[in-house]
């Protein structure tokens, strides 16, 4: 067991001994075997000297017992790292930024306080599930859907403090977006709440986020000015039915009456989460034609691939609308949709999906991506692991999550200037002429991209590192960011969000010190060091 | 587990009768634990029919020379089983005392080894 840095070997033991007094030796994890639990399964650093380990992890139950445990920590300086259900897999688990911290493990913290089907809200603690959330409302027979992400072993209060999404209406799928006040553990130990909850004897704590003055809820999102340990949620009421329906457009030149198009309607409120995608791109099927004009020294020009798409006669690009409300509702929206399609793209043509009422049966919940539905799950995780067509799968993946704007222009240059960067770095291209972003923001994209991780091969790793890092800067030079990343990246990450000499970075050091002046909060999240462990930087 | 109860029961006359229920309900009440544990934790990978990559994976694996569904399979044991949810393998995690703490992996362990 490492000490923390910076800590004497009796600061160590009595804050142990404190630890243990106030969870219970049985919720105190100091042994090797234990600790190891708390590493990032799906660390890009796995095994070396720059993996983030931990030296010990405690497990309160209550917002009180972290009060208590934060106060000692910061009697002793101890660096805490907190946790909601540590399952940010792909964007750092559960390993901390700063080797040596303690995590403050909160999966105890396991409470559906309240959900309301009448006004659409719940509140929640930090180690509730998504599976928790949705089977809560299930057994009571609530008339309110959740809006998960992919894996439902993930904590709404942890995803929403990740700025993490889901799949169903923009101003729920944005998680942090959809909170509603939060209770917090300052770095003191205080307890604070913020929104509504401020006022003792709140009636509208998840409903009103913004209570009275300036709002500080976002210091807590991707931050390290505090642990919550209650979070509102606004939920979505219960739709009597969903319809998808899929438009191919033929061109490849459609691509920006596409996006407009389905920004208006989603934007509008008509539609839910579109998903785009194309007959050539990366879940199609590999076309030798593509392959022969993308080998080539140069690559294609946009005329040769507007030609191939021409032959091909598939269409360019796909999107699939997901209408949610009453029959008649969704038979409105999708007619409106294919008036403007067919009155603005020429040639589109549209693919109705089965109109699905609910409660699915079993047989329809086999045929409908359920987290469309609202309904958690984990499928998610066929991506990397062994299929048929994937015989060697890898230990985990790493997600670059580059934001662009959302327009077709957008992602054209994108496609070429990853696959041009791809090409520079003498790397397989992860990015054709046909990919298409990821559309779980609301009103933006991203042009995700997973690289595989392995607990074996070191070489890979760096190797990987290097490319991302590479990519972190590419995306910077055209205006992108990534909005969420691991530990081991968030300095770069940081840093490409340079306006004005690090204003902002600068602006984060500045109320962390005022805030968390030991420097003990989730030290190095986001790229926000405390004082002392700035290296050169004041 | 059940055969060495058997012999157990011949061989102890008397006295077993009162002992023997208590036993089999504490390992019985351990497996429905298992169960539970297993529902929560596992089945979400490794259940049943599509959408469950643990049995995706493991289809693709033993190709049918095993079954794909933990539940299934006939020669697990219980190290063998602590060693997975305690290690993970390929993009399966390792879970935490927090998640799955001893005596829920012990559960677990009973329930998917044979009796």
């Amino acid at each position: 067991m490492a000490i923390p840095p910076g800590v004497s070997e009796q600061d160590w033991a009595d804050a142990l001994q404190q630890f243990e007094r106030i969870v219970d030796r049985q919720w105190l994890f100091t042994s090797d075997d234990d600790i190891a639990l708390y590493r990032d399964a799906y660390s890009p650093v796995w095994g070396e000297p720059d993996e983030r380990l931990v030296s010990a992890a405690v497990a309160p139950d209550s917002a009180e017992q972290v009060s208590q445990v934060v106060r000692v920590a910061n009697q002793f300086r101890i660096p805490i790292f907190p946790i909601s259900t540590g399952k940010n897999l792909g964007y750092g688990g559960s390993a901390p930024n700063l080797s040596g911290s303690v995590v403050l493990d909160l999966k105890r913290l396991n409470r559906v306080i309240e959900v309301d089907d009448r006004r659409h809200f719940a509140i929640v603690e930090p180690g509730v599930a998504y599976f928790d959330l949705y089977r809560h409302i299930q057994e009571r027979g609530l008339n309110v859907w959740i809006d998960c992400p992919d894996p439902g072993w993930g904590s709404p209060v942890g995803n929403a403090l990740d700025h993490g999404v889901g799949y169903t209406f923009g101003a729920y799928r944005d998680h942090f977006h959809s909170h509603c006040g939060m209770e917090v553990v300052l770095p003191s130990g205080e307890i604070v709440r913020t929104g509504m909850g401020a006022l003792p004897g709140a009636q509208s704590w998840a409903e009103y986020r913004y209570g009275f003055g300036p709002t500080v809820d976002g210091l807590f999102a991707q931050g390290n000015c505090g642990v919550v340990t209650k979070m509102g949620l606004h939920l979505l009421p219960a739709p009597a039915a969903y319809q998808n329906s899929v438009v191919t457009v033929p061109r490849r030149r459609d691509i920006v009456p596409l996006i407009d198009l389905v920004n208006e309607l989603e934007h509008a409120g008509l539609i839910g989460m579109p998903n785009y995608g194309s007959a050539f791109g990366r879940f199609g099927p590999p076309n030798p034609e593509l392959a022969e004009l993308l080998d080539r020294p140069g690559g294609a020009s946009e005329a040769e691939l507007e030609r191939f798409v021409d032959r091909q006669n598939r269409g360019a690009w796909t999107c699939q609308l997901q209408f949610y409300g009453s029959p008649g509702v969704i038979a409105a929206h999708l007619q409106h949709a294919k008036d403007r399609f067919a009155a603005t793209v020429p040639g589109s043509t549209f693919r109705d999906g089965e109109l699905l009422r609910f409660p699915l049966t079993p047989e329809q919940m086999t045929r409908v991506r359920r987290v469309s539905v609202g309904i958690p799950n984990m499928e998610i995780f066929s991506i990397g692991a062994r299929t048929e067509l994937n015989p060697s799968p890898s230990d985990g993946h790493l997600w670059f999550s580059p934001i662009i704007p959302k327009t077709g222009e957008a992602v054209l240059e994108a496609q070429r200037v990853f696959m041009e960067a791809f090409r520079d770095l003498g790397e397989p291209s992860m990015v054709s002429p046909f990919s298409m972003p990821a559309t779980w923001m609301y009103r933006a994209f991203i042009f995700i991209m997973a690289f595989p991780i392995s607990r074996t091969n070191v070489a890979q790793n760096q190797r990987t590192r290097e490319v991302f890092r590479a990519l972190v800067k590419v995306a910077a030079e055209h205006g992108w960011g990534e909005y969420r990343t691991a530990p081991v990246f968030q300095d770069d990450v940081m840093a490409a969000y340079s306006y004005n000499d690090s204003a902002l970075l600068r602006l984060h050091e500045t109320i962390k010190d005022a805030i968390d002046p030991n420097g003990i909060v989730a030290a190095g999240r986001s790229g926000i060091w405390p004082r002392h462990l700035r290296g050169g930087r004041a | 587990m059940r055969s060495i109860l058997g012999v157990w029961v011949v061989a102890c006359g008397l006295l077993v009768p009162a002992a023997q229920p208590l036993a089999q309900d504490r390992e019985e009440a351990t497996i429905r634990r298992g169960d539970e544990v297993y529902q929560y934790w596992c089945a979400t990978c490794h259940g049943a029919g599509p959408g469950h990559p643990g049995t995706a994976a493991l289809r693709a694996k033993y190709k049918g020379a095993r079954p794909a569904v933990l539940e299934e399979r006939t020669d697990l044991t219980p190290r063998s089983v602590r060693f997975y949810v305690r290690n993970g393998v390929s993009i399966m995690p390792f879970f935490r005392k927090t998640e799955v703490s001893d005596a829920d992996l012990d559960a677990i362990a009973a329930y998917l080894t044979p009796r």
